[in-house]
């Protein structure tokens, strides 16, 4: 322990005699978890002390979501030590860190809709169900740490935030004196993000630990009062929000190794491939897309930054034409599309890469000759006439696997038998050789390896030299930078801001997503 | 297995809060409209045992299988678990039932119904549950089994004995004995006879006011004891299902088992018992059927009854006062036919009424197209009750699957089956 | 490639495993010889008489199967073939005998009326389903009853031979009759013992097969429907319109369950009427038989002819005081060992193929610099 973080950690602690050992809520020392190839946590330190919000930064992939599992107990490390309020722990179950006061609140909320709040409380607890005295003790709980949260409500009719404090009283009132909150602001608004903090900040007067985990800096400067920070599975530094500046922080998040997706000269013509002028689409409570105008040309990069949530979603179904507008127009290579399939489109030259591969980009169960007519149908060399042409759809496979450098014993294997970097490979040669005009790319390179990552790049930087013009749905704010010729930023279902990639930083890029900065920067 | 459907990425903000639910008077008011509407029907039809306590006592005694039948399928479907097996539980029942029946008599009768149809709601659980085989294809396996085990231990088992043959049991001996409420309905209280207040007021034939009676009384005279433990199962249901831990466990798994998992609740164990309640249930149903309407295990004598259960379930709307009041208005309908033309012909009338109803109803709300749809139907009804002076039985017959077809048709977004009904759940599964 | 058979094999050998197990212990329990019951089953299908009756029972059973087969496909269960096919069969029934029409055009006017039928009482759900949302498995359900009420009410108010002692349709003229396929059997040198047909309808089956193929697994349609039922959510983003699929696939599905009836009806020189006699629960046994087959079309059809094997075997048990409800218990069992089996092997193949991928996975990630 350094001086600087003893002297922190007095300075914290205004209690009458709260010494060093009784002030640490967590330590963890030198945890390592590994799985089948790959090394999710190597040595990972980590100290938090109480009553501190504590925020884990780093990128998607870098081994948080691992740990915060381990400290549930939801997995077991392979080596190092778990100390909780002084004791060492060995947990086997969430049910011995729910013994241990740890509580969860994860990112994909536990919530049953249509059950009341109280319901949701006190599912699971032993002994006799007392309805009233459980729903006066959530009323106490509710006042105490200004959640703010009617038992009797159903689920269903409340908003996320509330939905979220829910969570947070279900830990609280199992004991909880230690709350881990997996990526919460993910699926927020600014306001309800503001009104989180609020809740935490009123937890940790009241004697709570909150581990707080994310890759939003801004979030994290402005709500904790200590940052760890991972990367590629090992802690890289433990800092104070008042000693570094965003910038520094991204540094340490993202580090210096990672190759940066710089493209090389403008490619960009006149003629517009994708036009959507004021698409509205309805939403639950308000529109998820708010008179939304998008125009991409041929040769041109036009990449969609946003926190997600935002609207992405529905702007990617737009343009495929899986959710139905409610006013606006799409137009696709010159023809209005607004009210015709998604198969319409396809057949006009529209590519698509899922955000999801394997949730709408294959038949995992099919082998790849098969995978490869997904999307393409009722295109040439798959099909003749009302028939599938095997011969020609087993030829454009092997062709993908070649050129796309897919690692595949054979096409006839089940693509669930790829992992996940040669499906996304896979995918991507499927889209390239159907030679589209427009390509819909959302979040193209999630979950991939390096390598792949590169490759995937490298391929839609070639495609849009050739003339295709590019819809790049990414939360990957480097890709983003890196491949766009414009940058859009949703917020909200609006766009908020049109920006140049060349000039913008992904620290002002990220004050855009939050809401932070308006306007236009191009 | 449902077609997707687009999955918008935002939750509202903030809701509109929802009117906190008093089921319980609407429901009332609702009945009375009901019974209002029916005794209007007995006159102008000139169907006096239209609205009679001999109608509803028959309606009672077929509305009795449909509603533990149908309260099995609450019990399984609100752990998440289709139950297409009703048919086959409820078979498992009257065998089981009739053979323990032959040997001890009529309470080793119901003891058999309840363990013959967990049997069959422990093998479906083993398939669902344990085994993760589709609910639907696992509960039609459970029919096709239950036909054939039925018939092979009739074969081995009744076939020489006296009165049996393979698809009569044996007799059983003895009966439940009845029950009759004292002071309403003239039931006996320590061998004194009480009066039989209702039947007096029955007798006089007051618009609604006898109507109103002849069915209290209708519910509550020479009531099988199988009967009585029916009713009392309704409140039980409601009460174990929302009033307990275990029930508001049993309700989560049918929701969201990952919740229910990741507070600590085995998801597993929790829909074991249900599908065991469920088949218990059904099986007691079909140990009723054994019991009160043939005394004797009878061959194919389910006869589609589980598959009306289940009409009887979404109808109502997946909770025990629904069931019953669906289980009770199937079982009038089957009632009506079997005491006079004209009594069917008020079914029509009654029916043409309350489908008029709900157009004007969906009119008000500015349904149009529902409203339309409802009014022509009503017209139709109307039209066919003006012209026809006999219904053929058939039609008959299709009520209740008509009626569960048009309230689907018309009204499934006021169904809220539990969320997870179906849908396949495995251990570490993350969502 | 190897493995792949393997564990293809694997799942139809357990399920034929479970299901002798079962029996047997059915059988021992009873009090008989598992093996000498066996053997009678065995025996008994010798000769032709037998060898006949197995195949004309399969020929409805098979279509009933392939209709069921392909709602399955994508996912949709059409449990309402029962319905279809009844109304279907009445109505072409009734309408056939009104016709006068020159031979193959008779039969062909029929089948066209019972399909139309069909497809119009599959139309409902499919519809229901799409416009409302309600689930298809409660509505066909509901719907198979609607059916039977209604073609009962035709059959005794509109329909029936007044004169006739039961309740059936008038009867076929000869023009509506698909004449036995022994005539074409007598050119291989084969006779028949007397009073043995083969139903022409055999012919019928096997192209309503054919077809079933080339359309599932060959069409365009087919890969849409496929893909539909496999990742539905893949299939939408592929270009298929989920909402017309549906309508699609039930409206083929009822296609094929209007075809159910025709076999007994024209090819069945028991009938050429339609009766209260009628074969019943055609369409429940293509639910298993969907099932056992996988809803492949060569699969349906092994699953057809071993159910109509275990039915027709059966009978000669009685002869020897074995019970002959054995085979329901087998063909229970059998449904049973095989949704139980196909379920564990997949789970177990999952598996395996996860391993692999991980270790494949493993191997370059060494090579990967830290």
């Amino acid at each position: 322990m350094t001086d600087s973080e003893r002297a922190a950690g007095s300075e914290r602690a205004s209690g009458p005699s709260a010494s060093d050992a009784d002030d640490i809520a967590i330590e963890l020392r030198g945890i390592v978890k590994r799985f089948p190839g790959v090394v999710a946590n190597d040595d990972i330190e980590l100290i938090v002390r109480r009553r501190h919000i504590h925020a884990i930064v780093g990128e998607n992939g870098a081994g948080k979501s691992t740990l915060m599992k381990i400290l549930y107990g939801s997995l077991k490390p392979d080596e190092g030590t778990i100390i909780v309020d002084g004791t060492q722990r060995s947990f086997n179950s969430p049910r011995d860190a729910i013994a241990a006061g740890i509580g969860m609140v994860f990112q994909h909320f536990m919530l049953a809709d249509n059950l009341a709040v109280w319901e949701n409380v006190v599912l699971g607890l032993p002994g006799r169900l007392d309805i009233g005295r459980s729903k006066a003790r959530i009323e106490e709980l509710s006042a105490r740490y200004g959640l703010d949260v009617d038992p009797d409500a159903l689920i269903a009719d409340l908003g996320v935030g509330q939905r979220q404090r829910v969570e947070i009283l279900k830990v609280l009132y199992r004991g909880a004196r230690i709350l881990i909150l997996d990526e919460p602001t993910a699926v927020l608004v600014p306001q309800e993000v503001d009104e989180l903090f609020d809740s935490l900040r009123e937890l940790t007067r009241e004697g709570v630990t909150v581990l707080f985990i994310s890759h939003k800096l801004d979030e994290v400067l402005a709500v904790a009062d200590e940052i760890t920070v991972i990367r590629a599975g090992r802690t890289i530094a433990q800092v104070k929000p008042a000693d570094v500046t965003a910038r520094q922080l991204a540094e340490l998040m993202v580090g210096s190794e990672l190759p940066t997706p710089a493209t090389s000269e403008k490619t960009v013509t006149d003629v517009v491939e994708l036009d959507l002028a004021n698409v509205t689409v309805a939403g639950a409570g308000r529109n998820a897309l708010e008179s939304v105008s998008i125009r991409v040309r041929r040769g041109e990069v036009v990449g969609i930054a946003g926190v997600e949530g935002n609207g992405q979603t529905e702007l990617i179904g737009v343009v495929l034409g899986t959710v139905p507008t409610t006013g606006g127009s799409v137009v696709i290579n010159g023809h209005d599309m607004t009210h015709v399939g998604t198969r319409a489109r396809r057949e006009r030259g529209l590519g698509y890469i899922p955000e999801d591969r394997q949730y709408d980009g294959l038949l995992l169960t099919q082998p790849l000759w098969e995978n490869e007519i997904l999307g393409h149908q009722t295109q040439s060399p798959n099909v003749r006439g009302p028939w599938i042409d095997r011969r020609g759809a087993r030829k454009r496979t092997a062709q993908i696997v070649h050129d796309y450098d897919v690692r595949t014993p054979s096409i006839d294997v089940e693509a669930h038998a790829l992992s996940g970097g040669n499906q996304q490979k896979f995918i991507v040669g499927r889209e390239m050789l159907a030679e589209p005009q427009l390509l819909l790319a959302a979040h193209p390179t999630r979950g991939i390896d390096v390598g792949a990552q590169a490759a995937v790049w490298d391929h839609i930087k070639e495609a849009r030299r050739r003339g295709l013009g590019v819809l790049l749905v990414s939360a990957d704010l480097e890709e983003l930078i890196g491949l766009s010729d414009t940058l859009l930023v949703i917020l909200r279902g609006e766009i908020v801001a049109r920006l140049d990639p060349a000039k913008v930083t992904p620290t002002d890029l990220g004050s855009y997503m939050t809401g932070a900065r308006a306007g236009t920067a191009a | 297995m449902t077609a997707p459907t687009t999955a918008p990425g935002i939750e509202p903000v903030s809701a509109p809060p929802r009117p906190r639910r008093s089921p319980l008077p609407r429901a009332l008011i609702a009945a009375a409209a009901v019974i209002m509407v029916m005794s209007l029907v007995g006159h102008v039809a000139n169907a006096p045992d239209f609205g009679s306590s001999g109608n509803f006592g028959a309606a009672l005694r077929l509305a009795v299988p449909l509603l533990l039948a149908g309260l099995g399928g609450l019990f399984s479907e609100r752990v998440g678990i289709v139950n297409i097996g009703l048919e086959g539980m409820m078979t498992f029942g009257t065998w089981f039932g009739g053979w323990a029946g032959w040997q001890w008599g009529p309470w080793a009768a119901i003891v058999g119904g309840i363990v013959g149809g967990a049997l069959a709601g422990g093998l479906h659980a083993l398939l669902t549950v344990t085994i993760g085989v589709d609910h639907v294809v696992s509960g039609f396996a459970i029919n096709i089994i239950a036909v054939g085990l039925t018939r092979f231990l009739a074969t081995k088992l009744f076939v020489g004995q006296e009165g049996a043959s393979q698809s009569f049991g044996p007799a059983i001996k003895g009966t439940l004995g009845k029950f009759t409420m004292p002071f309403t309905s003239g039931g006996k209280l320590f061998g004194w006879k009480t009066p039989d207040a209702l039947g007096v007021i029955e007798r006089h034939r007051w618009f609604f006011v006898s109507d109103l009676a002849g069915l209290l009384r209708g519910l509550t005279v020479e009531l099988s004891w199988l009967t009585v433990i029916a009713i009392l199962l309704v409140p039980a249901s409601a009460y174990v299902l929302w009033y307990t831990a275990f029930g508001l466990r049993m309700r989560s798994v049918g929701e969201k088992p990952t919740a229910s998992d990741s507070l600590g609740v085995n998801v597993y164990l929790t829909r074991y018992i249900g599908v065991l309640i469920s088949g218990g249930l059904a099986g007691l149903g079909g140990a009723y059927l054994v019991l009160e309407t043939s005394g004797r295990y009878q061959e194919g004598q389910v006869a589609g009854q589980g598959f009306i259960a289940l009409a009887a379930l979404i109808f109502g709307n997946w909770r025990p006062t629904g069931v019953a009041l669906g289980a009770g208005l199937f079982g009038f309908a089957l009632a009506v036919q079997l005491r006079s033309d004209a009594s069917v012909l008020g079914l029509v009338l009654f029916v043409a009424i309350l489908i008029g109803a709900s157009a004007v109803w969906s009119a008000i709300q500015r349904k149009w197209v529902v409203a339309g749809v409802s009014a022509v139907i009503a017209a139709w009804f109307g039209w066919y009750y003006a012209v026809t002076d006999k219904v053929p039985t058939q039609f008959v017959y299709i009520t209740p699957y008509a009626v569960t077809l048009l309230v689907l048709g018309f009204a499934s977004q006021r169904l809220r089956p539990p969320a997870w009904d179906g849908k396949p759940w495995r251990k570490g599964q993350s969502t | 490639m190897r493995r792949r058979i393997l564990w293809g094999l694997a799942a139809p050998a357990s399920a034929l495993v479970f299901t002798v197990v079962v029996a047997s212990i059915a059988l021992w329990v009873s009090g008989n010889s598992p093996a000498t019951t066996f053997r009678l089953m065995w025996t008994s299908s010798d000769s032709a008489r037998n060898v006949v009756a197995i195949l004309n029972r399969s020929i409805a059973y098979y279509i009933a199967g392939l209709a069921v087969a392909l709602g399955f496909k994508m996912g949709l269960f059409n449990i309402g073939a029962d319905g279809q096919y009844r109304l279907g069969i009445v109505i072409a029934a009734a309408a056939g005998a009104e016709m006068s029409l020159p031979a193959v055009f008779h039969v062909a006017a029929i089948m066209i009326v019972a399909v139309a039928v069909a497809m119009a009482w599959a139309a409902i759900p499919a519809l229901l389903k799409v416009t409302r949302g309600v689930n298809e498995v409660i509505s066909t359900i509901m719907l198979n009853a609607v059916a039977t009420g209604i073609s009962a009410y035709l059959l005794s108010n509109y329909f029936r031979v007044q004169a006739a002692q039961i309740t059936q349709t008038k009867p076929l003229s000869r023009s509506a009759w698909i004449p036995p396929l022994n005539r074409f059997i007598r050119l291989f040198g084969y006779h028949f013992p007397k009073n043995v047909y083969l139903n022409g309808f055999l012919v019928g089956a096997i192209a309503a097969g054919a077809i079933y193929y080339l359309l599932v697994y060959r069409s365009r349609f087919g890969f849409d429907l496929r893909a539909s039922g496999i990742n539905p959510f893949a299939a939408r983003s592929s270009g298929v319109s989920p909402r017309a699929m549906v309508v699609k696939t039930m409206l083929i599905s009822g296609a094929f369950a209007g075809l159910i009836g025709i076999a007994p009806l024209l090819g069945d020189i028991q009938y050429h009427q339609y009766s209260d006699t009628f074969p019943t629960g055609l369409a429940f046994t293509g639910i298993a038989l969907a099932l056992i087959g996988r809803n492949h079309p060569v699969g349906v059809g092994l699953a057809a002819l071993l159910w109509s094997f275990l039915e027709v075997s059966t009978q000669v048990l009685s002869l020897n005081n074995i019970p002959q409800e054995i085979s329901q218990i087998l063909q229970g069992a059998m449904v049973v060992g095989v949704v139980v089996s196909y379920e564990v092997v997949r789970r177990r193949q999952l598996v395996a193929v996860a391993k692999e991928a991980s270790q494949r996975a493993s191997a370059p990630a060494a090579v990967v610099p830290a």
